[in-house]
């Protein structure tokens, strides 16, 4: 079982971060590459998501009681890409960022994994002051224990 | 005002009145959770908000550290009074030695502020400099979430914890210069910081003449 990188993309489209923790999984591709993916994905989602038709109301009132009716969920877009050779998971945060784990096909609690790094994003990126938003990631606390975090998910 | 009992009014006894178990309003957390702790979280957004708030008005990093320390020491002054105000009556004295009053930061201070004690307690080595001193702290909670940038790698943002101690410090009468410096000691403790005390020449003046009486 093997995490091989992860992507974060923010909510306009840019690449912000990008980390492989496992040489060997996936070909190397340019930083230019990377870029487009994160774009190219983006656009995919955005659209995947209006793809999905919307659920009809999802939680009707319930009865005594003055709730307002519960509005649909709204459509998730693409979650999983899956090839012969790895897996992707797409998690996408109520803001508009996105965290892309690429895994190994039989990788087992990928969302538990991809929640974690969301976790740590929150800590150690946001509540960092000298992050400005939207921009590339570059918080060497938040290098630290993500790589520490993975290494004890591929070792394990 | 006639329900009320004469005594108080009247006589000696006039002023403050002190509960019968002796413990006044300033013995008490503000919020009355049972460990009397704050949000870690909001914590540290509000300190980010502070860094950048003073980052926006400065030009260089020893200017955002004035600014930072300045933050801290009225802090450090009114936390001074108050720490002593809850000793129990017996210890309830200002320190007059500056072992003392630097183990009152490490412990009554630092328990009070972040929970725990400082990690070490120094006297500088150099016989040229008698005058400092260095609280150690092996990750200052200030500094939990921040990853400071290379270009800035001198600044430490534990300034506003200088601050602090540097508020106690002239609420005592030793007048001082307290700065925080980052020394990290490998993957152990990256965050490693010493608070350099350094006390004014006629506090150590004070000091020896105290030792000699």
């Amino acid at each position: 079982m093997t995490v091989f990188s992860l992507i974060i993309i923010n909510k306009a489209g840019g690449l912000i971060y990008n980390k492989t923790f496992h040489d060997g999984g996936l070909n190397k591709i340019s930083t230019n590459d990377y870029l487009v993916l994160a774009g190219t994905f983006h656009g995919v989602h955005a659209i995947t998501a209006r793809l999905n038709p919307v659920k009809p109301v999802a939680t009707p009132p319930a009865p005594g009681t003055n709730d307002p009716p519960g509005r649909p969920e709204p459509s998730s877009g693409l979650e999983v890409l899956e090839t012969e050779n790895f897996r992707m998971q797409c998690f996408n945060t109520l803001t508009g960022t996105k965290f892309l784990l690429f895994t190994e096909t039989t990788q087992t609690n990928v969302d538990v994994t991809i929640k974690k790094i969301y976790d740590l994003y929150a800590d150690y990126v946001m509540k960092n002051p000298f992050y400005s938003l939207e921009m590339p990631v570059r918080c060497d606390i938040f290098d630290r224990k993500l790589l520490s975090y993975i290494r004890e998910i591929n070792n394990r | 005002m006639s329900s009320l009992p004469s005594g108080a009014s009247s006589g000696k006894e006039s002023g403050l009145r002190v509960p019968s178990n002796g413990k006044t309003i300033y013995h008490r957390p503000i919020n009355r959770t049972k460990t009397s702790e704050l949000s870690q979280a909001s914590f540290a957004f509000l300190f980010s908000e502070m860094v950048a708030y003073a980052q926006k008005r400065v030009k260089g990093i020893q200017e955002l550290e004035h600014r930072l320390n300045v933050q801290g020491h009225s802090i450090g002054i009114k936390l001074l009074d108050l720490l002593l105000y809850r000793e129990p009556v017996r210890t309830q004295l200002r320190p007059q030695h500056i072992v003392g009053l630097l183990h009152f930061i490490k412990q009554n201070v630092w328990q009070h502020l972040f929970g725990r004690q400082a990690d070490r307690l120094e006297k500088s080595t150099d016989a040229e400099k008698p005058d400092e001193y260095m609280i150690i702290d092996n990750e200052p909670l200030v500094n939990q979430y921040i990853s400071v940038p290379r270009e800035m790698s001198q600044l430490n943002c534990a300034a506003f914890v200088a601050g602090v101690i540097e508020g106690v410090c002239d609420g005592a009468d030793f007048p001082a210069r307290v700065t925080a410096h980052t020394v990290g000691e490998g993957e152990m403790w990256p965050g490693k910081t010493v608070f350099l005390v350094k006390f004014r020449s006629e506090v150590v003046e004070r000091e020896a003449f105290l030792a000699k009486t």
